[in-house]
């Protein structure tokens, strides 16, 4: 395996200039997540039309990992429902955790699908979901600090 | 006597040539570890965490095995050929132990599971007897989450401080600030000989002394210093010191601690159970000497005939020897990786053991780790539990290389050459 299998340019371009790396004023939703392996801290900034995402953000400080996926996720979540986030989050942990055998659903994930890589490392899955378990915790409204731990 | 042989005996050479001839010695040695032959992600293996744990030679891994072929019983009350056979190998490691870092008595060596569970044990038995309500107990911001955390428990139990001795930029301890913080409060002081994180060794010695001015008593964290350091408790006059085996290229699952007598017989015991009693009635127990009495159930059995062969294995190389051959990879380690642009050694006391912190500008030492790993190199990368250190630095982590004697100067090349791909990979 080449590092360019886990660390594609996607990954190591968005940990660089992160994406939606801001905070909406008067969120809808905010939480935050904590992933003490790596020590990465994230704060999730979202903004709701009824059940649909309107804008979404993210203050991310760890590894490439965890940085760079709530970039792309913060990308490809804007206009989707809770129902489609979940989704995605469905898709997303059985890619990374190697829980399903089928090649992961482009469709669903978009670039999402570039941590496919991640399976090989067990201990860098929470990075990868740490973004995910955020988001979702804002969504319901859990502004609780989400550990992986 | 080939040096490694699967016997582990110590070699008929003198050590002026052992020290002349470890550097060609090295791969005899590298022969008596399995798993150092085998690949990693298609890649040779590159151990460099050995700080976290060590490898374990063919005589480790033959006389465990052996022992459960051949001689396994319980021991101490069997009266059978088989049970004899353990016990005189359980109390024979006990003796090895005791000459290894050259106590005065064998029962002043009472095996443990870990290092973790020594301090555990220190913790509870003499702190809780000697604690009080405004009393305080010293560490060193040196010091591992177990030689904090067990202590933060006691204290707590009995209404006690935990004060900390800070540590200067270069990850020292200044000998005169520890000084300075021992006072008629103190009522223990605990410190780490070496330093897991960043590699910074303690002029033990003078800290006890200067505690012993004060009849303040030192329990010493020894647990990366046994792999490297010639240890001697009755010349650092420590009254504890604590180890575990699968530092010092034992199997996990068993540790050491050392304590002068007069101090374990006062203290009341740790666990209860078997072994650890001289007489039971529902009404009361009498218990055991030391260091019996300390050592409650069935014991490591295996893990201290390992523990004894892997100090044999030490000792057939020899510390001076040994030490020579780490010093020098440190040093071109440390030459190596600090040419390397963007990157940061944390830690840069002027005593050290072969640990070497770093940082690289822009990459998380995770991502570090797992690019390494991808070139078969075993790094650690984390807070190493040392979670104040890395407060101290104003980083959440380093990545970290640590030596040890089967690690050779190509490594440290295949080391140099990883960073270099990191740096390119996240920087062009």
């Amino acid at each position: 395996m080449d590092f360019r299998d886990l660390y594609q340019q996607v990954i190591i371009d968005h940990s660089r200039n992160p994406r939606n790396n801001r905070e909406i004023e008067n969120p809808t939703g905010k939480a935050e997540g904590h992933n003490p392996l790596c020590g990465d801290k994230i704060t999730c900034y979202l903004r709701c039309d009824g059940d649909r995402v309107e804008d979404v953000s993210f203050k991310a400080s760890g590894c490439a990992i965890s940085t760079s996926a709530a970039s792309l996720l913060s990308e490809a979540v804007k206009g989707k429902t809770r129902a489609e986030v979940q989704e995605i989050f469905m898709v997303f942990h059985d890619m990374v955790t190697g829980e399903t055998d089928q090649a992961p659903e482009e469709a669903v994930l978009g670039k999402l699908a570039a941590f496919a890589g991640v399976v090989e490392f067990p201990t860098r899955v929470k990075c990868a979901t740490l973004a995910l378990h955020t988001l979702l915790a804002a969504l319901d409204g859990k502004p609780d600090a989400v550990s992986t731990e | 006597m080939k040096i490694g042989s699967p016997t582990c005996n110590p070699s008929l050479l003198e050590p002026k040539d052992l020290f002349r001839k470890i550097a060609t010695r090295v791969k005899n040695i590298r022969d008596e570890f399995p798993i150092l032959q085998r690949k990693v992600r298609g890649k040779p293996l590159v151990y460099l965490d050995n700080a976290a744990t060590t490898q374990k030679p063919r005589c480790v891994l033959e006389a465990i095995s052996r022992y459960y072929a051949e001689d396994n019983a319980n021991i101490h009350r069997g009266v059978h050929f088989l049970s004899e056979r353990a016990t005189r190998a359980y109390e024979g490691s006990r003796d090895r132990v005791k000459a290894f870092i050259n106590a005065g008595e064998n029962r002043e060596i009472i095996f443990t599971r870990s290092t973790t569970e020594a301090i555990n044990l220190v913790a509870n038995a003499y702190g809780r007897k000697n604690l009080g309500p405004g009393d305080a107990v010293l560490v060193t911001g040196l010091e591992h989450h177990s030689n904090i955390v067990p202590w933060q428990m006691i204290c707590e139990e009995k209404g006690a401080r935990l004060e900390v001795v800070p540590i200067t930029d270069a990850g020292e301890v200044p000998l005169d600030a520890f000084e300075a913080r021992l006072t008629e409060k103190t009522k223990i002081a605990a410190l780490t000989h070496m330093s897991n994180a960043l590699g910074t060794i303690n002029p033990v010695k003078e800290m006890v002394a200067a505690a012993h001015r004060q009849d303040i008593p030192v329990v010493v964290d020894g647990a990366q210093a046994i792999a490297h350091l010639k240890v001697d408790v009755r010349d650092l006059d420590c009254d504890f010191y604590a180890f575990s085996a699968h530092k010092v290229y034992g199997p996990t699952g068993i540790g050491v601690l050392y304590g002068k007598r007069h101090l374990l017989e006062a203290m009341p015991p740790y666990q209860g159970g078997g072994d650890m009693i001289a007489s039971v009635t529902f009404e009361k127990t009498t218990y055991n000497a030391v260091p019996h009495k300390f050592e409650a159930g069935t014991p490591n059995i295996s893990g201290a005939i390992g523990l004894e062969k892997a100090l044999d294995f030490v000792d057939s190389i020899g510390h001076e020897a040994l030490l020579a051959h780490e010093e020098d990879l440190l040093a071109y380690a440390v030459e190596r990786v600090s040419a390397v642009p963007d990157v940061r050694l944390i830690g840069t006391a002027s005593r050290r053991g072969s640990i070497l912190s770093f940082v690289l500008d822009g990459v998380h030492p995770h991502d570090i780790g797992t690019l390494m790993d991808l070139e078969g190199i075993a790094l650690r990368v984390g807070h190493h539990c040392a979670q104040p250190v890395m407060e101290r630095f104003g980083i959440p982590a380093t990545a970290r290389a640590s030596f040890a004697v089967y690690n050779t100067r190509e490594e440290v090349d295949t080391l140099v050459r990883g960073i270099l791909k990191v740096r390119e990979a996240f920087q062009k």
